[in-house]
C-alpha cells in the first residue's frame, strides 16, 4: 500500500515489513467481539474489557464463565465479552450475581460495574455481598463521574471535581466526601481479596491485569468475595482529551485513591481488624 | 384436583377447599406427579408452611426473601428445609436484594421463589418489570397486609391493581393466581411453576394474611413439577454461541420486535389460562365476584342471602390477570346485579365493571385496614342490591 509524500510527489511504501515467522507479539483474545465498542475515544472500558478477556481466555474458562451486566455505559459489556451474561437493574448486580453463583457454584460469575452502579445505588447489595462472603468476582470500574447520563457527580468524584451536578466543584461540606467503597469493603471478613489498580499506563495496566487474575483465582479457591477495584477515566465527562484525560488519572486520580493490594487472606494480605465478637481499643468517653 | 386449561363452571362449594375445577376431573398434564408423604391422612398446616413446603414438593431450587409480616413463617420454614433438601436459601439485606437474587438464579437455569406482603412487593416492582423484560421465571408470592403505607399487618386486598394491572413500568403483564384456601394454594403454588416456566414469565400468588396466618387441613400429596427443557439458560457458554438475558434494546424498532413477542405470549396466556370457580351460579340473580379471603366470606353470604329467598351466587376468579371476563359475562349477563366483594375500596371492582360493559348493574363492598366484612354486611349488600335493580328475566319465569 502507498500514500503520497508530504510535499505530493514521490510516492513512500507504507507496507509493513513481514513479520518474523512464528512470533505473535498481539492479537485479539477470543472471548473478546470483533464489533467496534461504543465507547467514547480515550476511556478505559475497552482497555478493561480486554484485560478480562485475556485473563480469562488464559486461564481457559471463557466457556464456564456467567457475567452478571450492570446498568451505566459499561451495561453493554455483554455486547464485547463472548460470554453468557444476565443484565441487571442498576445497582442490583452484586444481589443478582448472588442467585446466579448459589444456584451454580461450579461456574465463574463476575460483576462488571461502574461507581455509579456500585458506589451510589448498590452500596446495600456490594456490601451485603462481600459481608456475606459469597463466591464472586467484582470487576468495579472507577472514573468518579456517571458517563452514560451526562457527567454527573458520583459518589466517588473528587473534591472540588467540577462535574455536571457540581457544577462549582465537589463542595465537601455539602455533599461529603469520595466514597472509599474498597477501603470499606476490606474490613470485612468475607472479602478474600480487594484490590485498587489503574489504567494510567502500560505498567499499571499489567498490573490491573495481574489484580483481574487473582480475583478470578481466588473465586477458584472458593473461600469468599473478590473485589479489584480499577481507577479509570471519562474524557467526555472529564470535559478532556483522551490524554489530558490519562495524565490526570496519573496524577490527580491516582494522588486521591490508594493503589495496591488490601486484602489476600490466603496470601495473609489481611488487614487486623475489630469484628463483632472481638474487642477493639476505644478512648475513654 | 387443579390443573391448568381448565375453566371451572358449575357449583361445589367445599368446606375446606374450594376446588378450582368443578366439572368433571381433567387428567393432571404429564409434568405434574404427586409427592405423597409417609403419612396419607390430612396434616393441619400454616398457609404459610404449607405454600413453603408446597413449593420444595414442586422442585423450588433457590428460595430469597426478607423478613416482613404476615408472611415471615415462609421465609422461617425455607430456612430450616431448603438446606436440609440441599437447595438455595438466603435471607436478603432488602426485598430489592431478594428479588434480584431470584433473578440471577432463574438466568442460571433455577426454579425460584420469592416471599413477602405489600411494602416489600413494593420495592420488587422495578425488578418485576425485569424479570417481565428479560422473560425470566420467578414466583412471587404476596402475602397481602393493610395499606397504603406501612398500613397495619391485617389482611387486605389493597394490592389488586398493583398486582394486575402491572408492578413496575413498560408494556407488560404477569399472571396472577389467587387462592381461597390453604388447600388451593399448594396446589397454584405447582401451577404457578408451571405457568412460570411455560411461558417464561414471572408469576404472582395473591394471598393476604388471613392466608397466610390461618392454619387449615390439607392434603399432604403436594404436586410435583417436572424439570422443563429450556435452550435459554446461562451455564457458560461451551460448545454454542454465548447467551445475553436483557431487557435493554436501544433501537426502538428492536424494542418493539422485543415487545410484540411479550404480547403474543400475554395474548396466548388470556387464551390458554384464565380459571375461575363457580358456586351456586345456575339460578343466581345476584352475582358476587369475589377472590382469596373475601370469596370465603362471600360463599357464606350467599347461603344466608339464599335463605332469605335472593337467589345469590359466588363468581372466585381463579387467574385474577388474565380476569375471566367471558367467564364472569357468561354466568352473570341474565342477573339483575353484580356485586364485588373485597377487601379494599375497591380495585377487583374495576374489572368486573370493565367485564359487564354496563350489561348488569355492578355494585361494590369492601372493607380496607385489615378489616373483613361480614357475612352479614354482604347480605346487607345483596339486599341494598336487589332493592335499587328490577328484576332479571329469569327471575320472572320463576
Amino acid at each position: 500500500m502507498t500514500a503520497p509524500s508530504r510535499n505530493g510527489s514521490t510516492p513512500v511504501t507504507t507496507a509493513t515489513p513481514p513479520a518474523a515467522p512464528g512470533r505473535l507479539v498481539y492479537e485479539r483474545p477470543a472471548l473478546l467481539a470483533t464489533k467496534p465498542t461504543s465507547y467514547c475515544p480515550g476511556c478505559g472500558h475497552g482497555i478493561i474489557h480486554r484485560l478480562i478477556a485475556e485473563v480469562l481466555g488464559e486461564m481457559d474458562l471463557g466457556a464456564q464463565t456467567i457475567l452478571v451486566g450492570s446498568v451505566g455505559c459499561s451495561v453493554f459489556a455483554y455486547d464485547y465479552l463472548r460470554l453468557d451474561a444476565v443484565e441487571s437493574p442498576h445497582g442490583r448486580a452484586a444481589a443478582v450475581a448472588t442467585g446466579v453463583k448459589r444456584y451454580r457454584p461450579d461456574r465463574i460469575v463476575f460483576t462488571y460495574q461502574g461507581d455509579g452502579d456500585l458506589a451510589a445505588i448498590g452500596t446495600a447489595e456490594i456490601v451485603h455481598a462481600a459481608a456475606r462472603g459469597e463466591r464472586f468476582t467484582t470487576i468495579f470500574v472507577n472514573n468518579g463521574i456517571y458517563g452514560m447520563t451526562g457527567g454527573q457527580m458520583a459518589p466517588t468524584t473528587l473534591a472540588g471535581q467540577k462535574t455536571t451536578s457540581s457544577p462549582l466543584g465537589r463542595d465537601t461540606s455539602v455533599v461529603g466526601f469520595p466514597l472509599p467503597v474498597t477501603e470499606m469493603l476490606s474490613l470485612l471478613p468475607g472479602v478474600q481479596y480487594a484490590a485498587r489498580t489503574s489504567v494510567a499506563d502500560p505498567g499499571l495496566i499489567g498490573k490491573s491485569k495481574a489484580a483481574i487474575r487473582r480475583a478470578f483465582e481466588v473465586q477458584q479457591e472458593g473461600n469468599g468475595f473478590a473485589i479489584v477495584e480499577i481507577l479509570s477515566t471519562c474524557p467526555v465527562g472529564w470535559g478532556m482529551t483522551p490524554t489530558a484525560a490519562m495524565d490526570r488519572l496519573a496524577s490527580t486520580v491516582m494522588d486521591a485513591y490508594t493503589t495496591g493490594t488490601f486484602v489476600d487472606r490466603a496470601k495473609g494480605i489481611a488487614p487486623s481488624l475489630p469484628q463483632p465478637g472481638t474487642k477493639m481499643a476505644t478512648a475513654e468517653a | 384436583m387443579a390443573v391448568l386449561d381448565r375453566p371451572a363452571t358449575a357449583d361445589r362449594p367445599d368446606p375446606i377447599a374450594s376446588p378450582p375445577g368443578t366439572g368433571g376431573e381433567a387428567t393432571p398434564p404429564a409434568e405434574v406427579a404427586r409427592v405423597h408423604a409417609l403419612r396419607t391422612e390430612r396434616l393441619l398446616m400454616k398457609g404459610n408452611e404449607a405454600i413453603a413446603e408446597a413449593a420444595i414438593a414442586a422442585g423450588c431450587d433457590a428460595y430469597f426473601g426478607y423478613p416482613i409480616t404476615p408472611q415471615a413463617e415462609l421465609l422461617e420454614w425455607m430456612a430450616r428445609r431448603m438446606p436440609e433438601e440441599g437447595r438455595g436459601f438466603v435471607q436478603a439485606e432488602s426485598e430489592i436484594a431478594a428479588i434480584n437474587m431470584a433473578l440471577g438464579a432463574a438466568a442460571a437455569g433455577a426454579r425460584v421463589l420469592v416471599s413477602s406482603s405489600s411494602p416489600g412487593i413494593s420495592l420488587m416492582a422495578e425488578t418485576m418489570s425485569y424479570l417481565a423484560g428479560s422473560r425470566l421465571p420467578v414466583v412471587v408470592i404476596n402475602v397481602m397486609r393493610g395499606g397504603p403505607g406501612l398500613g397495619s399487618i391485617g389482611a387486605a386486598q389493597g394490592d389488586y391493581l398493583q398486582a394486575t394491572k402491572g408492578h413496575g413500568h413498560g408494556d407488560y403483564h404477569v399472571p396472577v393466581l389467587a387462592p381461597s384456601s390453604i388447600g388451593e394454594a399448594i396446589e397454584l403454588v405447582g401451577d404457578a411453576f408451571l405457568l412460570a416456566e411455560r411461558y417464561r414469565t414471572p408469576v404472582m400468588i395473591l394471598a393476604d394474611g388471613i392466608l397466610g396466618q390461618a392454619m387449615e387441613p390439607v392434603d399432604p400429596a403436594f404436586p410435583r413439577i417436572a424439570a422443563q427443557a429450556a435452550d435459554w439458560i446461562l451455564d457458560g457458554a461451551a460448545g454454542r454461541e454465548p447467551r445475553v438475558l436483557r431487557s435493554l434494546h436501544l433501537a426502538p424498532a428492536d424494542l418493539e420486535a422485543h415487545n410484540d413477542v411479550l404480547q403474543a405470549t400475554y395474548h396466548e396466556i388470556v387464551e390458554r389460562e384464565v380459571r375461575w370457580a363457580g358456586e351456586q351460579l345456575d339460578d343466581a340473580d345476584v352475582v358476587l365476584v369475589a377472590y382469596g379471603t373475601a370469596a370465603r366470606v362471600a360463599r357464606t353470604a350467599v347461603e344466608r342471602a339464599r335463605a332469605e329467598g335472593m337467589h345469590a351466587g359466588l363468581f372466585r376468579p381463579i387467574t385474577l390477570w388474565p380476569f375471566p371476563v367471558d367467564g364472569l359475562r357468561s354466568v352473570a349477563l341474565g342477573a339483575r346485579a353484580v356485586i364485588a366483594v373485597e377487601m379494599s375500596a375497591g380495585q377487583l371492582v374495576e374489572d368486573v365493571r370493565l367485564a359487564m360493559e354496563g350489561d348488569v348493574p355492578v355494585f361494590h363492598h369492601g372493607r380496607t385496614g385489615g378489616m373483613v366484612p361480614s357475612p352479614d354486611e354482604v347480605v346487607d349488600a345483596v339486599r341494598r342490591a336487589w332493592s335499587r335493580t328490577p328484576a332479571s328475566p329469569t327471575e320472572d319465569v320463576r
